[in-house]
């Protein structure tokens, strides 16, 4: 596979020399240090088949040759934007390919010390993703593509610097104040319920049904109403995001009580353990890993239910306030980058609990690996 | 509350015995109510242990050795009959903390590193730091994992688990100890090792053990008393007092008096299987 790929990056990059890069007829042997880099680049693209520089240092070479190549491609690219012709289209292919080969090469690395194995696997997705970023800019410059359709990602990356003052105030009514209050309540309500629809067993004949009822209700629908019953700003839409986070919790530390077996019940009641000192040092234990299946579950469902909550009557503040106005308003960029800070709240929302869940349920199978 | 005809039915007990009678067990059976209709685990089953038996229980898999044992431990109520543990209901037994109870398996919470899963019940029962500290310490010794009080459950072997479990029983520190086979799960060499620990820890501790196994070696070697059940209904077949010295060791497995007793249980395995057929 690497040869095939090293190869690959070869005959993309004679293509791309040899052939028009842009419309009309402009060879990219025109802009001298990019045709140097492509060149440089094939030559290490393929340096293990050629039997030289087999090595780390040849490796990262070739990453940072591959880094200039594509940051020369796109600034070339801005210059000539949507003349893109087959030489451009194939040095995007090489420029792809030599991201590939360099993951492929970082990935034998792993495994040579402890260090290594760390960095390796985080540079692994982080330049998946850079490399996704670059082909996105070429192939939308390039082609051309219409802004209100898809913007680059560079242009998205504008507005969000320029305009950080609303993205922050956005970002503080809809995930500071709606969905970490919402989430708060939400879930401490559902854990709360759940201890005690356990401990009466009559209530988990009748709350288990209607919580389940709640849980289907579309947002559509209960959003509007809850503007209704608490007002336009936040509050309505942490209520949202309560109605969205109450079930899933509810459920799952519902089944994680009754996680724990019969052998462990018993054993607890061979100490003539009460019920409270049973729940916190078997029970509560037992069910961590189910609560925080709710929880990651939750992290997503809430940021969903802010923002779309807001599209149903907000103060004129608000990821979701903001998506829709400036959707209306052909900003598409804005939009994107409203969505480039809910994607990036989320992802570390997540980790985060991601993360807690690793400190506390460090015992679990699944975890101790 | 006690009615004045079971003070009665206790002091009889009391004069007509030894004054040290552990567990006192009379016509007691028990019926597990299923979908498949009654399962008559135990039946009229009479058994008297004294303070510092070793007492197994023996019998083909069904029989009701684990039944016969929660049931001394509370933990399954008997249908008919009685059953008196330290002169009290198990029930009252059990809140008094009166026995350790060890599993078939070694049921450590994973959570817990070994020193806090042999703190748990003191924990439980509200002990003072220090006197929890003293205990783990003592008991991990006593059962040879000394050294290992940071490691959690799940790295280490299913022998050393075990171990901790008997510790984790013996820091409650009770007069009366319940085992389940608990050396069931263990390779051959593994065990006679810990076979020969327990019995030097009964020695030392002048505790009443009540064992259930289903290997004739294991169970000649260890008890003053083998109890014989046989299955459907769970039922008594013959109780052995062995004569073996009480200080013994591996060696004796192959003297003639042990082979003896060992020979006298095979039968009665055998006899209480053959019944039904
Ligand atoms: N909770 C229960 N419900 C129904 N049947 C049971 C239950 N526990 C045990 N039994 C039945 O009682 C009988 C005795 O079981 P047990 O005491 O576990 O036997 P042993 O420990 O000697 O193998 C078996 O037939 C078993 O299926
Ligand atoms: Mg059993």
């Amino acid at each position: 596979m690497p040869a095939l790929l090293a190869w690959f990056v070869v005959a993309m990059v004679v293509v791309g020399l040899f052939s028009t890069a842009f419309k009309p007829d402009i060879g990219i042997l025109e802009a001298p240090q990019l045709a140097l880099c492509l060149v440089l680049l094939a030559i290490l693209g393929v340096r293990y088949e050629l039997g030289f520089m087999r090595n780390w240092i040849g490796d990262l070479a070739l990453g940072v040759v591959a880094a200039l190549a594509a940051s020369l491609l796109i600034s070339a690219a801005g210059r000539h934007e949507g003349d893109a012709a087959l030489g451009f289209w194939a040095l995007t292919a090489a420029t792809w390919a030599a991201f590939w080969l360099f993951v492929e090469r970082l990935a034998i690395w792993k495994s040579r010390s402890l260090l290594t194995t760390r960095i390796v696997n985080l540079a692994i997705p982080a330049i998946f993703g850079i490399t996704l970023l670059i082909l996105w800019e070429l192939i939308v410059t390039g082609a051309g593509v219409p802004k209100v359709l898809l913007p680059a990602p560079s242009e998205i990356w504008l507005r969000m610097t320029t305009s950080v003052p609303t993205l922050w105030a956005d970002f503080q009514q809809t995930f500071l104040k709606a969905v970490l209050v919402g989430f708060a309540l939400g879930c401490g309500a559902g854990f709360l319920i759940a201890i005690l629809v356990d401990r009466v067993p009559f209530l988990r004949r009748g709350l288990l049904p209607i919580g389940n009822l709640v849980s289907a209700l579309p947002i559509i629908g209960v959003a509007p109403i809850m503007v209704m019953w608490f007002g336009f700003d936040w509050p309505s839409k942490a209520a949202v995001v309560i109605i969205m986070t109450f079930f899933p919790m509810l459920v799952n530390t519902v089944s994680g009580l009754a996680a724990s077996d019969a052998m462990q019940r018993d054993l607890m009641r061979t100490y003539a353990s009460n019920y409270w000192q049973t729940l916190f040092k078997l029970r509560l234990p037992m069910a961590m890993p189910f609560i925080f299946n709710a929880l990651k579950i939750n992290s997503t469902l809430a940021l969903i239910g802010a923002i779309v909550a807001e599209f149903f009557g907000t103060p004129i503040v608000g990821m979701g306030f903001r998506i829709s106005t400036e959707v209306g308003r052909m900003n598409v960029d804005m939009v994107w980058a409203e969505i480039a800070v809910a994607a990036l709240a989320g992802s570390l929302f997540y980790g985060l609990v991601a993360l807690l869940e690793r400190a506390v349920t460090f015992w679990h199978p699944s975890i101790r690996g | 509350m006690l009615t004045a005809a079971e003070i009665e039915d206790g002091l009889e007990d009391a004069m007509s015995s030894q004054a040290n009678r552990v567990i006192d067990i009379d016509n007691l059976s028990l019926t597990f109510e299923t979908n498949d209709g009654p399962v008559h685990a135990l039946s009229d089953i009479d058994l008297k242990i004294e303070e510092g038996d070793f007492v197994s229980f023996i019998g083909p898999s069904g029989c009701g050795k684990t039944t016969l044992l929660r049931v001394i431990a509370d933990l399954e109520q008997p249908t008919a009959g009685s059953i008196t543990v330290n002169g009290v209901s198990p029930e009252q037994a059990r809140i008094n903390r009166a026995y350790g109870y060890v599993f078939q398996a070694a049921a450590l919470y994973p959570w817990r590193t070994i020193a806090k899963n042999v703190a748990l019940p003191l924990e439980i029962m509200g002990l003072s730091r220090e006197e929890q500290q003293q205990r783990i310490q003592k008991n991990m010794e006593l059962v040879n994992l000394a050294g290992f009080e940071n490691k959690y459950p799940w790295q280490l072997s299913g022998g050393m688990q075990q171990r901790a479990s008997i510790a984790r029983a013996l820091a409650v520190e009770p007069d009366l100890l319940l085992m389940d086979e608990p050396f069931g799960a263990l390779d051959e060499i593994v065990r006679d090792h810990l076979n020969e620990q327990l019995l030097q820890l009964w020695a030392k501790t002048n505790k009443t053990v009540v064992f259930v196994t289903h290997s004739i070696p294991e169970a000649v070697f260890l008890s003053t008393k083998i109890v014989v059940l046989c299955p459907r209904p769970g039922r008594i077949y013959d109780v052995i007092e062995s004569d073996l010295p009480r200080d013994r060791n591996l060696d004796i497995r192959e003297t003639p008096e042990f082979l003896k007793i060992a020979h006298r249980v095979r039968e009665g395995l055998k006899a209480g299987h053959s019944y039904e057929d």
